[in-house]
């Protein structure tokens, strides 16, 4: 990214470097200046109080909220990612077949998906299917299926990009040594595809990790309904627990973006085609997908 | 089926939507400029604003929204008594409207940001030869380009973000998820069909708001 902002600027001259170092303190101190009045915000209302901050510091506290809510969160996670990519796959595969019929209801599927908000589904799922099936659903599977349903959808568009983009002539190639269709979609378009568009894959894993969140909503115990709802139950500190559980997920959607960002840099091999190449022909493919697909 | 005759529920769920709309509508306006400028912090020559605008789009494009939001309610209104309006609805209102916009503005920050990578930088080079200053070439040259190469994402961004206005039922708003829990609770037996209705509507509305980003960032797409 570096290369086009740093051609915005010139490199300051003497004037510019006065000018800027201006700019820097006089911002430097509107910004301090916000952080002051936010400190005194929390001071007003008692927020530095060390009682409100001390059961950071037990190991209870760890043990029985935030670490259980913590793995609640990171198994939910494990299980719709595992389904969204297996899901992501069948349903890009079947929007690229030959027969319509497969075709125009994958599309469909992927489509109606992609455009209903997910706690609409968790709602539905964990509401209105006990109806339907006499049964109760967990909450657990009730997030996780809503998040197979909507991440899966999402991905299924990335892979079917990721393989329109893979060159003709991979395909053509295999073809002409006697491979069938499957054999060319399993064993030579979906492995590039796969690997071309990585990137895009893990940083909707983010957004599949944050969204486990929307779990509080139907009181599955994870993160955010244990460390911050029922933590501050308990102790009546919930700003401190919002910003503790905020770090964390920041931590850990940090580290999955970093290892997003080392996977494209690997993945970079001399016949890895760019993102989106196929669906955007013309806007800026890389930017237009990341942003299509980062998001929600 | 007798859901929807009822006029009560009708009226609910038009209200429903209405308010995502209004939330939609509002945070829009509101994370579009924002975005835009952290985008123009992020790539401004002084490291203050760079960092500012770094820190913003890190911490609140890593954190959930349910959180955020949760936040807004619990945090700003309830311990730091941050009121926005007398009325407890509108005030709810404002609240989500704040928290949609901070974390939508993180995104449109990013969108922004890589297209301003896409514009060659012979544009912004040829800018400084004729001796515009950094808010000039920004302006006249660069994120006008930008601009009409970023309305695909800011399609997807504005169709997320409308997605996302449900969970503001969370705190406490009428919006529509929260209609159509109350109604399957109330009509369990039509739970399809309520579901189907909600659904369907999201998907009227935001499938062809889809395919109109698609077509329109084709038309405006900068040919190079």
């Amino acid at each position: 990214m570096s290369n086009t902002t740093s051609v915005l600027y010139d490199h300051p001259g003497p004037r510019a470097r006065i000018r800027n170092r201006i700019l820097t303190v006089v911002f430097g101190v509107a910004i301090l200046a916000l952080l002051w009045w936010i400190y005194r915000r929390f001071d007003e209302a008692g927020q530095w109080d060390g009682n409100l901050w001390r059961p950071f510091g037990e190991t209870t506290t760890w043990t029985q909220f935030i670490l259980s809510g913590l793995r609640a969160t990171l198994f939910a996670a494990a299980a719709g990612m595992a389904l969204s990519l297996a899901f992501g796959v069948v349903f890009s595969v079947g929007r690229l077949s030959d027969h319509w019929w497969i075709r125009i209801p994958c599309g469909a599927v992927v489509e109606f998906f992609r455009a209903v908000p997910l706690l609409l589904m968790i709602f539905f799922i964990f509401y209105a299917v006990p109806f339907l099936i006499k049964a109760p659903v967990s909450a657990f599977w009730a997030v996780v299926i809503g998040l197979t349903l909507y991440n899966g959808s999402v991905l299924a568009e990335a892979f079917r990009a990721g393989i329109r983009a893979v060159p003709r002539g991979q395909s053509e190639a295999a073809y002409a040594l006697g491979m069938r269709k499957t054999l060319v979609m399993r064993h030579i378009l979906v492995p590039q595809a796969a690997r071309s568009m990585l990137p895009v894959i893990v940083s909707q894993l983010v957004v599949l990790l944050k969204d486990t969140a929307l779990g509080y909503i139907v009181a599955y115990p994870e993160l955010l309904q244990r460390g911050v709802n029922d933590l501050s139950a308990n102790f009546g500190n919930v700003v401190a627990a919002a910003i503790v559980v905020a770090l964390i997920y920041i931590v850990i959607n940090s580290l999955l973006t970093l290892l997003a960002g080392w996977l494209g840099r690997q993945g970079q091999g001399p016949r890895a085609p760019k993102a989106g190449e196929a669906t955007q022909p013309s806007a800026p493919s890389k930017a237009a997908d990341e942003g299509a697909v980062a998001t929600a | 089926m007798d859901v929807f005759s009822d006029p009560r529920n009708l009226d609910a769920t038009v209200s429903g939507f209405l308010w995502i709309l209004k939330l939609t509508g509002a945070s829009a306006v509101l994370a579009l400029v924002l975005g835009v400028l952290l985008a123009a912090m992020r790539v401004s020559p002084i490291p203050v604003l760079r960092l500012f605008g770094a820190a913003w789009v890190n911490i609140f494009r890593n954190t959930p929204l349910t959180l955020i939001i949760f936040f807004c309610y619990f945090g700003l209104y309830s311990t730091l008594g941050l009121t926005l309006s007398e009325d407890l609805v509108r005030n709810i209102y404002w609240l989500g409207v704040v928290g949609l916009s901070t974390y939508t503005a993180a995104f449109v920050c990013e969108a922004v940001r890589s297209g301003i990578n896409t514009v060659p930088p012979g544009q912004a080079e040829a800018a400084r030869a004729i001796g515009l200053t950094f808010a000039q070439t920004l302006r006249i040259v660069v994120l006008p380009q930008a601009g009409r190469a970023v309305v695909a994402p800011l399609g997807s961004i504005l169709i997320a973000l409308c997605k996302n206005s449900t969970i503001v039922g969370t705190i406490g708003l009428m919006e529509s998820s929260s209609v159509m829990k109350d109604l399957i609770n109330s009509y369990g037996n039509a739970g399809i069909l309520i579901f189907a209705v909600f659904a369907g509507v999201f998907a009227l509305l935001l499938i062809p708001t889809g395919y109109f980003f698609g077509w329109l960032a084709n038309r405006l797409a900068v040919r190079r």
